[in-house]
């Protein structure tokens, strides 16, 4: 039983997997938030560089972000298409999820690796401490996310998903999209707001 | 390859009474990924203008927060879902919230202060 075909038969009358996941979602918005204090209370602090003003690529950075925030569009396209029976739809919508989300990861993958090449590692200074643990854990997420969708991927292109298994989706797609809203929250705070280091 | 799925019994927007309402359709869709676009780049070109640096905090704090909301009521269908869920992610999220503010709190604006 789903929670679309009607509603299960729980006290709350709500799915459990899905009021697990979003509780789940919720820790993770303490994960997250952890992370991100540590960044703003150690921005200013580093003695040494680079700075973020020195190596944050704000044109590269939005141009990730836009990659993301489609994927998202894309996703619940997906979603929708596997709620309503569109195979084509459903197929193409997680299938360009997974695409895009490969293209941030390339895109992260490319900044990481450019930071290594000016001097900034994990050990280099606080700044980037805290900036690889955070963008790290949250690339890792994007990964995870991205091996789910396409393991989906592969589920419904062999017929095994079907409108009434939506919940699977529905779940992989509130992951999805809790990795895209993490990333709103870090390329305005650590991307926009720059802070001396 | 069929373009169809084997069971359409279920359709987007046809949930129970139980926390499942109507979900948008496509168009809804791309319009919010369109407004989300605009956003992003306003909050480029508010980091890019010297005269708002002035204002660049509330500002890009205010724009972030209208796209959190937005992907979170709109395609996390949380707007749609019933209240229970909202309440299992806004509590946490409101005390992580909390434990940013207060830690910026203790440990740059008190010691600047003081």
């Amino acid at each position: 039983m789903t929670a679309h075909t009607a509603h299960p038969p729980t006290s709350t009358g709500l799915d459990t997997w899905k009021l697990g996941f979003w509780t789940f979602l919720g820790s993770e918005t303490l994960f997250f938030g952890s992370f991100i204090a540590t960044y703003m209370i150690y921005a200013g602090r580093s003695v040494a560089g680079p700075l973020p003003h020195e190596v944050l690529d704000i044109p590269l950075t939005s141009i990730s972000t836009f990659v993301l925030l489609m994927s998202s569009l894309a996703m619940v396209i997906g979603l929708a298409g596997v709620q309503r029976g569109s195979r084509g739809v459903a197929l193409g919508g997680i299938g360009a999820t997974a695409a895009l989300g490969m293209i941030f990861l390339g895109f992260q993958a490319y900044e990481f690796t450019h930071f290594y090449h000016v001097g900034l590692t994990l050990s280099t200074n606080l700044f980037g401490s805290s900036f690889f643990i955070l963008t790290g854990f949250h690339g890792a997420h994007v990964t995870i996310g991205v091996i789910w969708l396409l393991l989906l991927w592969l589920q419904m292109f062999a017929g095994r998903i079907a409108p009434k298994d939506a919940l699977k989706v529905e779940i992989a797609g509130l992951y999805w999209h809790f990795v895209d809203i993490v990333w709103i929250a870090i390329f305005t705070l650590i991307y926009l707001l720059q802070t001396e280091g | 390859m069929a373009d169809t799925m084997e069971h359409r019994n279920v359709e987007p927007g046809h949930g129970d009474e139980h926390g499942e309402h109507d979900h948008p359709g496509y168009m809804s869709y791309v319009i919010i990924a369109l407004i989300l676009t605009v956003i992003t780049a306003l909050e480029v070109a508010i980091f890019y203008i010297p005269a708002l640096a002035g204002v660049i905090v509330p500002l890009l704090l205010a724009l972030s927060a209208g796209k959190f909301v937005l992907v979170v009521m709109f395609y996390m269908h949380l707007k749609m879902d019933s209240q229970i869920f909202t309440g299992v992610f806004v509590a946490p999220m409101a005390l992580a919230i909390f434990l940013i503010v207060a830690l910026i709190m203790l440990f740059k604006v008190i010691p600047s202060i003081g």
